[in-house]
């Protein structure tokens, strides 16, 4: 049998240990640069299924990773744009730079949220056929006192919304917060968008008479005791389905340019 | 020489079982057993470091100065786990997550340092990497076991195919919920050792007190 | 201030890293046969808990996470693959300079503990507080408590579970679970016990 240890001096054990650590570095650094790709493609698709499963709660367990798809869009044009990588877009990082985002007029600022990125991620996620089954929007507005941000699910065909999901939103607990409750958000489940003409009727019924009137079909209650919350919701669904937010980018999907 | 090979990589299966007789490497072996799925992904990673940590360690055993020897046996066994851990990341990335921590403290479990220092500091290079995987397979056995069991009965499925249909879904299955949760491990594994006991009394421990034969018995 | 607290009571209760999570298994099986050494064992890891997980905490936070080397200039570097390598090193030293000071100052402990000590370096315990740390984000003042806690509960599993094997030295057992076999049942019941902290702090 061999013998368990050569010299004990201080300098082989500096040796020794130095000679492994090297080797060991080289393996672990080796190892790590190579597959840093192939995680970092597993970690976004990750992070996008889990996006789809929040946004669409019923619906969502059951699409594949191979049905869905991430874009970067222009908001101004409704261009899909390649140049941005969707995996690293952050549009709240480009809302506040000057560079990459504008500043919304006054009188169009119905989410008041004063400035906008110039791009926006958008999620499609795919039917068997390959045509667009659902249009997930990110929109965000503000509130009584915090921004909501949301998923917004419209249907293929970006006529009605599909599911409204808040997964952010700091409003009065018990008040306003309950714009997130599952009951409220189930309403706008089928809403249609648009009138005949094209004009954007969606939104929430914060006045007396609303719920009655011409536009009832398009209108959720707003929450008694929470109007401004209720107002805020409200502004967020009119400003980025109008032409301020995501309008040319749904015109297209419904004209068939982008499919 | 191939039968004291065969032997090295066989005792360790039920004779010499690392965790039913060395009490090693218990930690991991309850709690990734909740599926048959992570058992054996755990029980392939362990053996994996196995077979190579000894492998290493016995290739430098005649050059690695006695002070020094543990952290450097650490050192290797821990980038030789960081190395597991980036492949499982790359490649079955749904599974390691569920491994969540485990993986990484395959450093600290006790079977792969206690073979590094028990045998491959005194062994041969093919004879270390046999005891390897004849450790990791014995662990395996008894991790595979487990899982099979917990799974099976605490939800009715093996390798997440449904078996026997539970009752939420419609069927007749009522799960036992217990053995999702960490004590059914610790009963399971008493369970093993006790049947592995009664075919290897040799295995059996001594109690410390027996109860005095009373001497007043008479016929 | 509550937040902090419901930690402590988690990380020493609910998520008892010795009955919950079974870290620390083997050092546990091995040395609770009597309640002195247990209890030694059980504060040398205390000791070891709450000075390494606040450490590796700044370790990982300020050197190896993502982004974590924007003050030096370096903010797109990734380093937490390193974190596996780096808190055993922690721990290691910690438990050398433990060792030394146990010694010095308490050297009847010192000669009892005997091997165990050096063996806490490996103690699945002591890197899993670490590793858990790091996967639930925690702050530096959560991971202080969270390694006091941890270690707390840790140290007070295996006491009481040396203090029920004590007990079971004069119990008659069937042969096959003498020894390792009534140990693991013995585990399994107090894990269960554990178990009942779960309706806490809701």
């Amino acid at each position: 049998m061999s013998e368990l240890t050569g010299q004990d001096s201080a300098a082989r054990a500096l040796v020794v240990t130095f000679a492994v650590a090297f080797v060991c570095a080289l393996l672990v650094s080796t190892t790590t640069v190579l597959l840093r790709p192939v995680q970092r493609a597993n970690l976004e698709a990750a992070r996008v299924m889990q996006l789809v499963r929040d946004a669409l709660p019923d619906a969502g367990a059951s699409v594949d990773a191979g049905d869905l798809e991430e874009r970067v869009i222009d908001l101004a044009s409704g261009r899909i744009d390649t140049a941005i990588d969707p995996a690293t877009f952050d549009a709240e990082a480009a809302a506040k730079q000057p560079q990459s985002s504008v500043e919304i007029p006054r009188e169009l600022d119905l989410a008041r949220l004063r400035r906008r990125a110039l791009h926006a991620p958008v999620y499609l996620v795919r039917g068997d056929d390959r045509s667009i089954d659902s249009i997930i929007l990110p929109v965000s507005g503000r509130g009584y006192q915090s921004i909501i941000r949301a998923w917004l699910v419209l249907d293929g065909k970006a006529a009605r919304v599909r599911a409204l999901t808040i997964y952010e939103q700091g409003e009065t607990p018990g008040v306003g917060s309950r714009i997130e409750d599952p009951e409220w958000l189930a309403r706008w489940r089928d809403r249609p968008i648009y009138d005949s003409e094209g004009v954007i009727r969606i939104g929430v019924a914060t006045r007396p008479g609303d719920a009655s009137g011409p536009d009832a079909k398009y209108l959720v209650d707003g929450i008694s005791g929470a109007t401004r919350s209720s107002r805020g919701i409200d502004g967020m669904l009119r400003f980025w389905l109008g032409d301020m937010g995501f309008g040319p980018f749904l015109q297209r999907v419904r004209d068939g340019e982008i499919k | 020489m191939t039968g004291n090979y065969w032997r090295i990589l066989t005792r360790p299966l039920i004779d010499e079982n690392p965790l039913t007789l060395q009490i090693l490497g218990i930690c991991s072996a309850l709690a990734v057993t909740t599926s048959l799925d992570t058992a054996l992904l755990m029980s392939l990673v362990v053996t994996c470091v196995l077979a190579l940590g000894n492998g290493a360690v016995s290739l430098i055993r005649n050059q690695l100065p006695h002070s020094v020897r543990i952290i450097v046996q650490i050192t290797i066994i821990a980038s030789l786990v960081i190395v597991v851990d980036q492949v499982l990341q790359a490649y079955a990335f749904e599974l390691s997550k569920r491994l969540s921590v485990f993986v990484g403290l395959v450093i600290t479990n006790c079977i792969v340092l206690g073979r590094a220092e028990g045998f491959a500091m005194h062994n041969g290079f093919t004879a270390s990497v046999l005891d390897g995987i004849g450790n990791g397979l014995g662990y395996s056995l008894v991790l595979v076991l487990v899982g099979t069991i917990r799974e099976f009965f605490g939800k009715g499925s093996l390798l997440n195919f449904q078996i026997l249909v539970p009752v939420e879904q419609g069927g007749s299955f009522e799960p036992l919920q217990l053995m999702l949760l960490p004590p059914s491990a610790f009963f399971i594994i008493g369970g093993i050792i006790w049947y592995i006991r009664r075919r290897r009394p040799q295995q059996v421990e001594k109690p410390e007190f027996t109860l005095r034969e009373s001497g007043e018995s008479t016929p | 201030m509550n937040a902090l607290g419901e930690l402590l009571l988690r990380s020493v209760f609910l998520d008892n890293l010795a009955l919950s999570f079974f870290l620390g298994m083997c050092t546990f099986l091995a040395v609770s046969k009597r309640v002195d050494t247990a209890l030694g064992v059980g504060l040398a890891v205390m000791c070891v808990q709450t000075v390494t997980v606040p450490v590796n905490n700044l370790i990982y936070n300020w050197l190896l996470a993502p982004g974590a080397l924007a003050w030096a200039g370096l903010g797109q570097v990734d380093l937490s693959f390193l974190r596996l390598i780096a808190f055993i090193g922690v721990i290691a030293a910690m438990v050398q300079v433990l060792e030394m000071v146990l010694e010095f100052h308490l050297p009847r402990l010192y000669r009892a503990l005997g091997i165990f000590l050096p063996l806490i370096t490996v103690n699945c315990a002591i890197l899993g507080g670490s590793l858990f740390m790091v996967e639930r984000s925690y702050g530096f003042a959560e991971s202080l408590v969270f390694g006091f806690g941890s270690g707390l509960g840790w140290a007070l599993a295996i006491v009481m579970f040396a203090a029920i094997r004590e007990r079971l030295k004069y119990a008659d057992i069937p042969d096959g679970l003498q020894g390792l076999g009534i140990n693991f049942i013995v585990a399994g019941i107090m894990s269960l016990g554990f178990l009942a902290f779960a309706g806490m702090g809701r």
